[in-house]
C-alpha cells in the first residue's frame, strides 16, 4: 500500500462540503413537515486521497454523495470545489464544468449501462460531451487506453453490456467516469452487486486510479471491511450526522462512537481474537438507538447527535481522529476538547 | 465464538446427500447445476454451503426441499432425511415433510409474508394447518414464538409493513422453528440486511440452536459470517463441492485455489493492511475432480487443469 505517508489534505482539499443540510418532504401535498436527511455536514477529501464514508442504510451516506454529485439539491450549505462554492455558481444543477471534475461511478452496473448501445457508445458519448474526442484516430487512442487503464481489452468496445460480467460493466462504468479526466470520483456501493471474487479486484482498480493519476474519492459503503482496505480515512455517518472521522486502520482500531462500535463489533470477522460480550452489545444498542439513555444529553427529547456539536480529538492528533459524542471521555485526563490541534504538532509527527 | 464440535460425525446423519447431480434442461442442451455432491449433517451441527452467485448453492436447498420445478430435474443421486428417501416421498408424506422435519428461510423471506394477513393470523395458520391445534392454542403457542425471537406478543396484532425489515425476518425465522423442525435450511438469510441486524439475526439463530438443538444448512457468499456461524462447510464452484472441512481450518488454511482466491476477497478487520487479489478475472477452472482426504477430516479436489482464458465473462456470473 502506498502513499499512506503523505497527509494529502495538508494543501487545500479537493472537495469540501460545509454545513450541508438537506430536507425532504413527507406527508401530503400541503404539509409542510420534513425529514431532515443531512443535518449539517462537514467534509473534506484532499488531493489524491481516499474517504470512506460509512453507515447503514437510511444514514444518510447516498444522499450526501447525491448532493454533491448535484443530482439532489442541498436544503443549505456548501460544496467548495477547489475553493469555489459550487452551489453558488450554478444553483440548480450541476454544470458540465462540474460535472466534468466530479464524476459518479454508481452500484448497479445492470441498471447504469443501456443495454442497446456497445460499450464504444457510453465511453465515446463522455469524450464527445467534454470535448476531449478530437479526430477519430485521437479517438480510437482514447478509447482503448481508457479500456486498458480499467483492466478490459480494446476488443470488448464492440460488446453489448449484456455480454459482459457484472464486474466488467462495473469497470465500464469506471472507464466512463475517466474519460471526462475528473478530480473526485464519488463510488456509491460500487462493489455491492459485484460477486464477492472479483470485489477485490474493483477496489484495487480504484486505488490504482487515485495512485497513477491522483484522482480523490468519496467511497460510501456500508462495508467496514473493504472501507478499511482501500481508505486513507474513514468518515462514519449515523442518522443524517457525521459521529467520527478519522485515519481508517486508527479509527477501527480504536472506535470511540457507540455506533461505530455497534457496527465494528457486528462485523464478522473470524480472525478477530476477542469477540464482543452481549451484554456490552446491548449497552451500546441501547446508547444508539436510545438517545435519551445519554447521560450527559441534557434534553431528554433531543438526539444526542444534534446538541451542540462538541467534537473530541482521540488519541494521537496525526491520525486526525475525532469523534462527536457527549458520551466520550478521553482514556487520560490530557486533551479532551482537542480539536483546535497544534499545528506545529501534526507537522511534527506527521 | 463458542462453537461446539462435539456433534460432528459421531451421530446418524439427520440429512445425506450422496452423488446428488440436478440439471435444467433446455430444447437444445442441458446444463449441469449441481454434479454428483455429496454431503452430511449431524443432529445439532451447522453446516455452510459456500459459493458464489450461480455454483449451485440454493439449488441443493430446493432439491432437499422438492421444490424443483421443471426445467430443473434430479438427474441422479440420492437424498435421504433421517434414513428416508426424500425423493421417493408421496404428496401427503412431502406436506408433513416441508416444515415440519425441514424448513427453510429463503433470502428476503420477509417480503414473503402475506400483507393482508397480520402476524399472528400468519403463525396461527401453521398450527392449524399443520399441527391441528385449536385456535386459542395456537395463538398461544404464535405468542411464545415471537418470544423466543424476542418480539413483543402484542406484535401478533401487526401487520408485516409495521416492523422493520429485521423484525419480519426475524418473525420469519420463528415460523420457520414454530413445528420444531430437525433440520433448518437458511438461504442467505440476512443479505439484505444491515451489519447490526445481521448480527443480531444470527446471534438469535445460534441462540435457538442451542436451545432446540435442530441442524443447520446455512447458504452464504460470505465466507466470513460463514466460518463465525459453521461448524463444518462446504465450498461449491461450477456445481460441484471443491473443498469441505471444519470451517475453522478452512478459514485458517484453505487448500484449493478457489477457496483461497474467496478467503482472499474479504479484507480482514484487524491486522495490517496488505494487498489482496482475489480472483483474477478470466480464471476458470474445469473438470473438477472428485474430493480427497489432505488431511484429517480435510477433503480437497485435486487441481488438475487451471486454465486462463481471457475474453471469458462466464466467470463473474450475474448478481446475488
Amino acid at each position: 500500500m502506498s502513499k499512506h505517508s503523505e497527509t494529502p489534505a495538508l494543501g487545500a482539499p479537493a472537495l469540501e462540503v460545509r454545513g450541508l443540510v438537506k430536507d425532504f418532504h413527507s406527508g401530503g401535498l400541503f404539509s409542510r413537515a420534513a425529514v431532515r436527511a443531512l443535518g449539517g455536514v462537514d467534509l473534506s477529501i484532499g488531493r489524491g486521497e481516499i474517504v470512506a464514508l460509512v453507515g447503514e442504510s437510511g444514514s444518510g451516506k447516498s444522499t450526501l454523495a447525491r448532493c454533491i454529485a448535484r443530482l439532489e439539491r442541498p436544503t443549505a450549505g456548501q460544496i467548495l470545489l477547489d475553493g469555489t462554492d459550487v452551489l453558488k455558481r450554478d444553483r440548480f444543477q450541476a454544470s458540465r464544468q462540474y460535472r466534468a471534475q466530479v464524476q459518479m461511478v454508481f452500484q448497479d452496473p445492470f441498471g447504469s449501462l443501456n443495454p442497446v448501445h456497445r460499450i464504444e457508445h457510453f465511453l465515446t458519448r463522455s469524450l464527445t460531451l467534454h470535448g476531449k474526442a478530437g479526430t477519430p484516430d485521437q479517438l480510437r487512442t482514447r478509447l482503448d487506453e481508457l479500456m486498458t487503464t480499467v483492466g478490459l481489452t480494446p476488443d470488448m468496445l464492440n460488446s453489448y453490456p449484456h455480454e459482459l460480467s457484472g464486474g466488467q460493466r462495473q469497470r465500464v462504468a469506471i472507464a466512463r467516469a475517466l474519460a471526462v479526466e475528473p478530480e473526485v470520483i464519488l463510488a456509491d456501493e460500487p462493489t455491492s452487486m459485484l460477486d464477492v471474487s472479483v470485489r477485490i479486484g474493483i477496489l484495487n482498480l480504484l486505488r490504482g486510479l487515485r495512485d497513477d493519476k491522483g484522482i480523490s474519492m468519496l467511497y460510501i459503503t456500508h462495508d467496514l471491511a473493504s472501507a478499511r482496505y482501500l481508505a486513507d480515512r474513514i468518515a462514519v455517518m449515523f442518522a443524517g450526522e457525521l459521529v467520527e472521522e478519522g485515519e481508517s486502520l486508527e479509527l477501527l482500531a480504536n472506535p470511540a462512537h457507540p455506533y461505530t462500535r455497534l457496527l465494528v463489533s457486528a462485523v464478522p470477522d473470524p480472525a478477530r481474537t476477542g469477540s464482543y460480550d452481549p451484554a456490552e452489545r446491548a449497552e451500546l444498542r441501547a446508547a444508539v438507538m436510545e438517545p435519551t439513555s445519554c447521560a450527559y444529553d441534557g434534553d431528554p427529547q433531543q438526539r444526542c447527535s444534534s446538541a451542540e456539536p462538541v467534537r473530541h480529538q482521540v488519541g494521537d492528533p496525526a491520525h486526525r481522529h475525532w469523534v462527536r459524542c457527549h458520551l466520550y471521555r478521553p482514556p487520560a485526563a490530557a486533551s479532551s476538547h482537542a480539536l483546535a490541534t497544534d499545528p506545529l504538532e501534526e507537522v511534527v509527527s506527521a | 465464538m463458542t462453537v461446539s464440535q462435539t456433534s460432528l460425525g459421531s451421530h446418524e446423519p439427520v440429512l445425506e446427500i450422496k452423488d446428488l447431480t440436478v440439471k435444467y434442461r433446455g430444447d437444445t442442451r442441458s446444463t449441469t447445476a449441481v454434479d454428483r455432491v455429496s454431503f452430511s449433517i449431524g443432529a445439532g451441527e451447522i453446516f455452510g454451503l459456500a459459493g458464489e452467485s450461480g455454483c449451485g448453492k440454493s439449488t441443493i436447498a430446493n432439491a432437499v426441499m422438492r421444490l424443483l420445478r421443471d426445467p430443473a430435474e434430479i438427474s441422479g443421486g440420492s437424498i435421504r432425511f433421517g434414513g428416508r428417501d426424500v425423493l421417493a416421498l408421496d404428496k401427503e408424506e412431502l406436506r408433513r415433510f416441508r416444515w415440519q422435519d425441514v424448513a427453510m428461510v429463503f433470502q428476503s423471506a420477509m417480503n414473503s409474508l402475506n400483507p393482508v394477513m397480520t402476524i399472528g393470523d400468519q403463525i396461527v395458520d401453521i398450527f392449524t394447518t399443520h399441527a391441528g391445534y385449536s385456535r386459542k392454542e395456537s395463538l398461544r403457542r404464535a405468542a411464545e414464538l415471537l418470544e423466543l425471537v424476542r418480539i413483543d406478543p402484542a406484535r401478533l396484532k401487526s401487520y408485516p409493513h409495521q416492523l422493520s425489515g429485521g423484525m419480519r425476518q426475524r418473525a420469519v425465522i420463528a415460523m420457520a422453528v414454530a413445528l420444531k423442525p430437525s433440520l433448518l435450511i437458511l438461504d442467505e438469510p440476512t443479505t439484505a440486511l444491515d451489519v447490526v441486524v445481521q448480527q443480531e439475526i444470527m446471534a438469535q439463530i445460534k441462540d435457538l440452536q442451542h436451545q432446540l438443538g435442530f441442524s443447520v444448512l446455512f447458504i452464504t457468499h460470505d465466507m466470513s459470517l460463514m466460518v463465525e456461524l459453521s461448524h463444518r462447510m462446504a465450498v461449491m464452484y461450477g456445481g460441484r463441492i471443491v473443498e469441505t472441512a471444519k470451517s475453522r481450518d478452512i478459514h485458517t488454511a484453505p487448500r484449493h485455489p478457489y477457496t483461497q482466491a474467496l478467503m482472499g476477497a474479504f479484507p480482514p478487520l484487524t491486522g495490517p493492511r496488505v494487498p489482496l487479489t482475489g480472483l483474477a478475472d478470466g480464471v476458470k477452472f474445469s473438470n473438477i475432480a472428485d474430493l480427497r482426504e489432505a488431511a484429517p477430516g480435510h477433503f480437497v479436489a485435486p487441481v488438475s487443469q487451471v486454465q486462463t482464458a481471457q475474453n471469458q465473462p462466464a466467470l463473474e456470473g450475474a448478481r446475488s
